[in-house]
């Protein structure tokens, strides 16, 4: 299909006038085109230009393509027929109260006043808590009930709301409210010294610190015209593959734990922190805070650092991959999530499933092989696709990069590059440009863009966290599934709450 | 005399052998686990605090603890300890102690739904359910046992050395019998892989969900309860596959205790090498129970013949 979208490069700047302007009506039928022939929503957004508002999609298919338009008060909704847009058009409205017309489940996302200060699209005034103007879905008739929990769980978790709409012990719906979290991540980030950008990023979603982190650098090392040098990318990269052990290791503590098969679930509990301390040795945080910054990283590593992480490695391993397989080969755990809330390929494609749970549907999408940053391109990432959808494919998909992560660790551990740590203390962004950054954290595709103005300010940044597109997928997962199996699903797909109410 | 000291000795006891599970489980898992007093702890603990009681319960909420402490208590008088005889009983008291731990359950239930959380009537109607066909297996059981012994009573089949005889009549079908019981044990003590006692998730619980409300007192009484309840699923077992009496209180009274021990061990290790069944495979497992109890006494009634 011809289309007049802009091929961009990931972490590439563009200037914001070579990407096409084109007709409202052009822009809709051809990003449309894009996503019905198999594309995906990367970023769309709205964002304030010259007194006027204007729209800026980013697709993907094998590439990256771009295109913006002015955004009309109302069109025609795409999400109709092209279902990936389905949540980005309803943070459009919520934004910038721009209305998708027959939008087949007009929702508030995180429960705030648009940007512009126009009449709300939902009907809500935000006097009243969360969810306002809004009615849950309900089920009525002999034997249903509705179960709510939260947004107080009984855990020290994240608050969010779900209503379980039930028939005996069987999920008829799952609706999932968010949004208790907002804390205006995107306004705080165009409007605050440049000095606490960075520590925003990170604190986006506060498990995802070195992903977050990375797509900031990323961008600002684009519009700044900065490359770092090649050893930094080696220690940003194992950065990111030691965050991706942390949280896949224990989540799957955590899923053995929750079918009440101890013996895994305390062993990964254990080696998690010994991933964490990992990270900790790196740079002085468990979590990878303050590792990554634009320019490169701020704490170099040392062949004693190599030594001492590839022996804690090496020590490792074996334990890794015994305990994965004490928690695969025990049929008792099998059963339990072999064909549990299973999602179907066809629609992980509509919801647009990202990352281990996309994967686990058969989307082979893997930004780090498709797109890759860093020193991804000089590795080898394996498909890791699953057919099977079940709490089993994302635990077995999460399992497997957790082997090849420890791989990729240990060849990076050899690799004795040495980097700069002087990192610039001032940015000057170009003027008036555009960046897109995808990185493939534990969860799936991270991505943030950045709009500058005419002297190189940031006039949007628009943040997007896998969780964002996975939700509705654990939603998905529970239709016709038992209410009991709820928390393993949950903990299979471990969805950051902070991260999609930003 | 000995008999009612056997009770308080029971009575116990009881916490300790509950804890000796937690060790076992944190043995699998390479932890350290609670001290084996720990149970202890807890209920002073709780009996120290005091009760919280929401707005929207009646006295129901309140009775159901005591009630179900109480069934405890009663059922234990009735149960003969170290093959000793009990403080009392009747011919035909089995039926009544079954009904007696219902009795308790059903307040237990009663009190759950009393709160009018989702949550407490979804482990209200788990909690229900299970047992019923735990009843099932027990009667079949029991039908077996009154053919042997033309008795019905505890007393009859657990005095002293009884539980040999039973071996003796029905030879190896009674192995059937254990497994069976040591089922049930599982299911009406919400252990794995029927229950998680272990469990933080509201939407997984059976038993725990439904004393979610309960604080304090009533939640000591509660624990409690359980401890002993399991205390009497495990002493039937025990008796059964350690049958021999010496003659001497005190031996004999050392070959049960240890004997106790390993049955709860048994829990443990069940708990620590399986994961718990999803919640629809959980009625093919507890009717595995009955399928086994039906087994035995058909094949033993044959035989006796």
């Amino acid at each position: 299909m011809r289309t007049d979208f802009l091929e961009i490069g990931n972490g590439k700047a563009v200037d914001r006038d070579r990407i096409p302007h084109l007709a409202f009506d052009d822009f809709r039928s051809q990003a449309m085109g894009i996503v019905d022939g198999g594309g995906k929503v990367v970023q769309y957004f709205a964002y304030e230009d010259s007194g006027g508002i204007k729209l800026l999609a980013v697709l993907r298919t094998d590439r990256l393509l771009a295109a913006g338009c002015d955004a009309p008060e109302a069109y025609p909704a795409m999400s109709l027929t092209s279902e990936p847009f389905h949540l980005f058009e309803r943070e459009l409205a919520e934004q910038f109260a721009i209305r998708p017309e027959g939008h087949p489940w007009l929702k508030m996302v995180r429960y705030h006043p648009n940007y512009r200060g126009r009449e709300d699209v939902f009907g809500n005034n935000y006097t009243e808590d969360i969810p306002g103007n809004y009615d849950y879905y309900a089920v009525d008739g002999e034997e249903v009930h509705e179960v709510a929990v939260g947004p107080v769980h009984a855990g020290v978790i994240e608050p969010g709301h779900f209503r379980f709409n039930c028939i005996g012990e069987r999920v008829l719906h799952l609706e999932i409210q968010l949004g208790y979290q907002h804390r205006g991540v995107e306004q705080l980030l165009m409007n605050v010294d440049a000095r606490r950008l960075p520590i925003i990023a990170e604190g986006i979603a506060g498990d995802t610190a070195v992903g977050h982190g990375l797509c900031y650098a990323q961008a600002i090392e684009a519009l700044t015209d900065t490359t770092p040098d090649a050893g930094a990318r080696i220690i940003r990269t194992i950065g990111l593959e030691l965050e991706r052990l942390q949280n896949h290791v224990g989540d799957l503590g955590a899923l053995s734990g929750d079918v009440a098969f101890l013996p895994p679930a305390n062993y990964c509990g254990r080696m998690r922190g010994d991933f964490l301390n990992m990270s900790l040795w790196l740079c002085g945080n468990r979590f990878g805070k303050g590792l990554v910054r634009p320019g490169g990283v701020r704490f170099p590593m040392t062949d004693v650092d190599r030594e001492t992480l590839a022996g804690r490695l090496e020590e490792l391993k074996p334990q890794v991959r015994h305990t994965m397989e004490l928690l695969f080969a025990t049929p008792s755990v099998r059963a339990r999530f072999e064909e549990c809330g299973a999602v179907s390929t066809d629609d992980a494609h509509k919801l647009g499933l990202v990352g281990p749970a996309g994967r686990a549907c058969g989307i082979a999408y893997d930004a780090r092989r498709d797109f890759p940053t860093e020193h991804y391109a000089q590795l080898i990432i394996p498909e890791n696709a699953k057919s099977t959808g079940d709490v089993y494919a994302r635990a077995r998909t999460r399992a497997d990069e957790v082997l090849q992560s420890m791989d990729m660790i240990e060849s990076l551990l050899k690799d004795p590059v040495q980097t700069q740590c002087d990192l610039p203390s001032e940015f000057k962004p170009m003027s008036s440009a555009m960046v897109v950054t995808l990185n493939e954290a534990w969860r799936g595709e991270v991505s943030h863009c950045v709009l500058t103005g005419a002297d190189g300010e940031i006039v949007r940044y628009k943040v997007k966290d896998p969780s964002f597109h996975n939700w509705n997928g654990l939603a998905m997962s529970l239709r016709d599934t038992g209410i009991s199996d709820f928390p393993l699903n949950n903990k299979s797909y471990n969805l950051s709450y902070c991260g999609f109410d930003l | 005399m000995t008999s009612v000291l056997l009770f308080i000795l029971a009575i116990l006891l009881a916490p300790f052998y509950s804890a000796v599970i937690l060790k076992v489980k944190a043995f699998f898992g390479g932890k350290k686990g609670p001290p084996l007093l720990i149970n202890y702890y807890t209920l002073v603990k709780l009996l120290k605090k005091g009760s919280v009681y929401s707005t929207s319960t009646t006295a129901i909420f309140k009775i159901g603890p005591m009630v179900s402490l109480c069934a405890a208590f009663t059922v234990l008088m009735f149960l003969p300890i170290a093959g000793q005889p009990p403080i009392l009983s009747f011919q035909g008291d089995v039926i009544l102690l079954l009904y007696l731990l219902g009795l308790g359950r059903f307040f237990t239930i009663a009190a759950a739904m009393d709160t009018a959380s989702p949550f407490e009537g979804m482990g209200a109607a788990r909690e229900a359910y299970f047992p019923i066909i735990c009843e099932a297996t027990l009667f079949m059981i029991l039908i077996l046992f009154y053919v042997i012994t033309g008795e019905l009573s505890l007393a009859a089949y657990f005095s002293s050395g009884q539980p040999a005889g039973f071996w003796q009549a029905a030879g190896a079908p009674l192995l059937f019998v254990v497994l069976a019981l040591f089922i049930v044990l599982l299911t009406e003590n919400s252990r794995v892989p029927v229950d998680d006692p272990a469990t933080h998730l509201e939407l997984t619980m059976i038993h725990e969900v439904m004393v979610l409300d309960h604080s304090g007192p009533d939640f000591a009484f509660i624990e409690l309860g359980s401890f002993l309840k399991l205390f009497f699923y495990a002493t039937m077992v025990t008796r059964l596959i350690c049958p021999v009496t010496i003659g001497h209180p005190a031996a004999d009274l050392v070959i049960f205790l240890a004997t106790m021990g390993v049955v709860y061990v048994a829990v443990g290790v069940t708990e620590s090498v399986m994961a718990r069944y999803r919640m629809d495979k959980v009625p093919q497992f507890v009717l595995t129970s009955f399928a086994l109890a039906f087994f035995a006494t058909v094949i033993s009634l044959e035989f006796l013949k």
